[in-house]
């Protein structure tokens, strides 16, 4: 598409989307959000850039292959639950653990939960890329 | 003179090849060892629990029957893989060989040793893959594709019936442990499923012992290397369905059926291939002929339960391994020797290869049946197995009568002629001795014979008594193996049998070109093979243009139909509509919704611009969303309009750039819309229905209550997602990727990447 807005646009535009999307990955565990619609709104954003600006400058951008940001992310997911076996739970329960807690506040909880979740965010990632950037560039 | 080609010819393949000839030596020697406690009676067994809860374990029974194959098994196969490593030496997919070779003895040991139906089966499996990799080893000729194909689908074919029959079989029975089976013998013969079980387990056997009309993959199987041939196709693999038919004759023997069908099986077949045998010119077909001889032999003999045939039956099984393994082992000699396997050529060869002369002798004298070979003595036995058969001893004799005596013949034809007689045509290269690997085999298996011949106790002791003893229940009716039992009616019919088989070996060549018009008149079933595989593949061809015709359309149509006939089908079928639902607290936001997406909806259907198809498509997602916004469902709304736009994106992108497509054939689109609103119809009945039967809401209780002090989230269905059911959600994803990987792959083959 030769629109130079969209084109100058886009840049920015993506940028917000990923930070965006990254901001509803975290907050997904108490409000709506989450990995799922996470890895939706940040591929949204590559995509408008691959529509915008063509695909070959998008997958510049993004650097790495999709298919590995899936891949990683399926990965990551699994070690997420395995990592529960280490601590002799079962598989996929979840690891918490909390920093600066006090007696009326949580601190900052991290967990294994929070990795799954960044698992799930880079499969939806990458999948839909992969899969649009193939068929913007096939026809 | 000497011969060039085997100084510079490798005589072994090292380390792999004397592995294998080892581990069949120390099986052998083991089996050796538990002999003693068998002979005393005993019978070992071992249990494994494989799958308990399926009633399926791996149990291994050591009795008699089971003795004898498993000596014979390991013994012919170590003789037969020191054989082989010398007549392969230097090929250059040895290992391969040595590999399928193992693997098969070790598959054909766990089928006679099994006690439980199921681990039998696997094993028998085992045995068809290995022998079908066995036979294609020359892979790179036609001929050996075929034979290998062919031999594979006939017995894999009578495999899954003898699943089927097996299943049957356990399940009416209680057990699939074949010692708890056969314990039941009474019940078995009355059951009403008797006849079934026997029509597919004998369909099973028929198949792997090449029974008639299954016996046409057998010399075709001769394509196999020669030191296959003399394992599988002699000793071992064609008489698993044999052995088979053995072990279950205590259970399932007896009755009028099982009697008349193996009778009437094994004499034809007997009769049949020897009689073919006789007009072979190719020594291993010949021999292969002679192999499905002895295979309805002791298939006849199967059907009845006197003493006399069920000794006759275990003292022919060992003679027979005997002689044809050796002489299978002979004829591989002459091949690698000379060059060639045809009766009309070979000839004079006594003077070069003295040893392999000595050894084909011998065993030819076995396979004819004269004193004081074991030939002799299980010849004996036959015929007064024959004599005591309970109908039509007469007709049964002389077909046995007549088999023996083209036996006979063929003996010489395969063992004597070769070397003894001068035919004064000129072979391809000039003969030697064999290597002493090479000689080993036939020289030892047929001294056997001569010995268990002259001194037959060991062996009544040690196998035969034993194996009737399986075969029967008790001891008491083996008979005795004697050279001289008196002159009595199969003395006489011994003598018949020599000089009506001397008459044949002397007239053979005018009988063969008679026999040779005679066949070409009779129906071939390997010629109808070739037919029945190209009618099957045109069946496949058919049935896959109907049903896979590449039109997405009609994939849709053909699932939706299915589900609707389904769905609709039982709810008419149990009348099970549900009632009106209450629509008095509907408002005015959802009618709208309704008429917003319907509208989308049906404009998608009926418009014929792209962009306003994919725009009502994108009116219709959106519209949902907003039902998911409605009912208090952000999370749902959220990825539901995203799933939305990419949809919308994606389908852009595909739409927009295909060529306009002709129209081929009339409009379908109302049939169509008739099917997608009836399915839609259907659903929304389901759905009622379901709405009318309470909900079970303690799940959602249970979520409500844990979710923030155990969980720490409070977005429940987040919380759901990756805490709670967070396998389930790692299956989803691993499924998404691998979608996204097929789909990439997909868009990938069709055109190389164009350039960054």
């Amino acid at each position: 598409m030769n629109s130079i807005i969209l084109r100058v646009g886009t840049r920015y535009l993506c940028g917000i989307l990923v930070l965006f999307s990254l901001y509803m990955l975290i907050r997904g565990h108490n409000e709506p959000g989450g990995g799922f619609i996470g890895g939706l709104i940040g591929s949204t954003g590559f995509v408008l850039f691959a529509i915008a600006c063509g695909t070959a400058d998008a997958r510049a951008a993004l650097k790495v292959l999709p298919q590995n940001i899936a891949m990683a992310g399926l990965g990551i997911a699994l070690l997420a639950g395995i990592a529960a076996a280490l601590f002799g739970d079962a598989l996929f329960t979840g690891q918490w653990l909390f920093i600066n807690e006090t007696a009326d506040s949580k601190g900052i909880p991290l967990s294994t939960v929070l990795v799954f979740d960044i698992g799930v965010y880079l499969v939806v990632f990458g999948s839909i890329l992969s899969i649009v950037f193939a068929m913007e560039e096939e026809i | 003179m000497t011969d060039t080609a085997t100084a510079t010819k490798p005589t072994g393949n090292g380390l792999v090849g004397v592995v294998p000839v080892g581990i069949a030596l120390l099986l052998f020697g083991w089996f050796l060892s538990l002999a003693p406690a068998i002979a005393d009676g005993q019978s070992l067994r071992f249990v494994w629990d494989w799958v308990p809860s399926l009633g399926i374990s791996l149990s291994f029974l050591l009795d008699g029957l089971s003795l004898t194959f498993a000596l014979l098994i390991s013994g012919i196969g170590a003789m037969v893989l020191l054989y082989s490593n010398t007549y392969l030496a230097g090929h250059p997919q040895f290992a391969r060989f040595a590999l399928f070779l193992t693997s098969f003895m070790l598959a054909m040991l766990g089928l006679v040793l099994a006690d439980n139906l199921i681990g039998l089966f696997v094993f028998w499996e085992l045995t068809t893959i290995t022998s079908y990799l066995l036979i294609g080893f020359g892979h790179d000729t036609e001929k050996g594709r075929r034979s290998a194909l062919q031999a594979l689908f006939v017995t894999g074919a009578g495999a899954l019936a003898l699943l089927a029959g097996f299943i049957l079989l356990g399940t009416s029975m209680g057990s699939f442990e074949l010692s708890v089976i056969l314990a039941q013998a009474d019940e078995l013969k009355a059951h009403a499923l008797y006849l079934p079980i026997l029509i597919l387990i004998l369909a099973g056997t028929f198949t792997k012992s090449a029974q008639f009309p299954f016996h046409f993959w057998l010399p075709n199987a001769m394509a196999a290397p020669t030191p296959v041939s003399a394992f599988l196709h002699s000793a071992t693999m064609v008489k698993a369905g044999v052995y088979l038919m053995a072990r279950l004759h205590p259970g399932m023997s007896g009755t009028d059926v099982w009697f008349w069908t193996l009778t009437i099986a094994g004499a034809f077949t007997a009769v049949f291939a020897s009689v073919l045998a006789l007009r072979q010119t190719d020594l291993k077909q010949a021999l292969a002929y002679t192999t499905l001889m002895a295979l309805g032999t002791l298939t006849l003999f199967l059907g009845q339960t006197s003493g006399y045939a069920m000794t006759a039956f275990a003292t022919f099984l060992i003679v027979h391994s005997l002689y044809k393994a050796s002489l299978f082992l002979v004829v591989g000699c002459i091949d690698h020797a000379t060059g060639t396997r045809e009766a009309d050529v070979l000839g004079g060869l006594g003077r070069a290869m003295p040893v392999t002369a000595f050894a084909a002798g011998l065993a030819a004298l076995s396979m004819a049946g004269f004193p004081p070979f074991l030939g002799f003595i299980g010849k004996e036995l036959k015929y007064a197995g024959i004599l005591a058969i309970g109908s039509e001893p007469f007709l049964f004799a002389s077909a046995l009568l007549l088999a023996n005596a083209l036996m006979f013949a063929v003996a010489g034809i395969v063992a004597l002629r070769p070397f003894w007689q001068k035919t004064g045509k000129p072979l391809p290269r000039t003969p030697h001795e064999a290597p002493w690997p090479m000689l080993l085999g036939p020289v030892v298996l047929a001294v056997l014979g001569a010995l268990f011949g002259v001194n037959p106790d060991l062996l009544q002791v040690s196998l035969v008594d034993p194996t009737v003893k399986s075969l029967l229940g008790s001891i008491e009716d083996a008979k005795e193996l004697k050279l001289w039992a008196g002159v009595n009616m199969p003395l006489i019919l011994s003598i018949a049998t020599v000089a009506l088989g001397t008459a044949l070996y002397l007239g053979h060549k005018r009988l063969r070109s008679a026999l040779g018009r005679l066949v070409e008149a009779a129906p071939n079933f390997d010629r109808g093979w070739d037919r029945f595989l190209v009618g099957l593949k045109g069946f496949a061809a058919w049935q896959t243009r109907i049903i896979q015709p590449g039109v997405l359309r009609r994939y849709i149509f053909a699932t939706f139909a299915t589900v609707l006939i389904a769905v609709g089908g039982t709810m008419i079928a149990r009348q099970a509509w549900p009632a009106l639902p209450d629509l008095s607290d509907v408002t005015f936001q959802n009618i709208a919704l309704v008429l917003l997406i319907s509208a989308g909806a049906i404009l998608t259907a009926i418009t014929s611009s792209r962009v306003a198809a994919m725009a009502a498509l994108g009116v219709v997602g959106i519209g949902v969303a907003m039902i998911f916004i409605v009912f208090s469902a952000p999370d749902v709304a959220i990825t539901q309009l995203l799933v939305e736009t990419l949809v919308v994106v994606l389908v852009a992108v595909a739409l927009l750039r295909l060529p306009v497509l002709e129209k081929d054939g009339p409009d379908r689109r109302p049939l169509d819309a008739i099917l997608a609103g009836t399915i839609g119809l259907s659903v929304t009945l389901v759905l009622l229905a379901v709405l009318e039967t309470p909900i079970d809401l303690r799940l959602t209780d249970y979520f409500e209550a844990t979710s923030w002090p155990g969980a720490f989230g409070r977005n429940i269905v987040n919380v759901i997602l990756v805490d709670f059911r967070a396998l389930d959600t790692f299956g989803e994803v691993a499924v998404v990727v691998i979608a996204a990987l097929s789909a990439y792959a997909l868009l990938r083959t069709t055109h190389p990447r164009k350039d960054p």
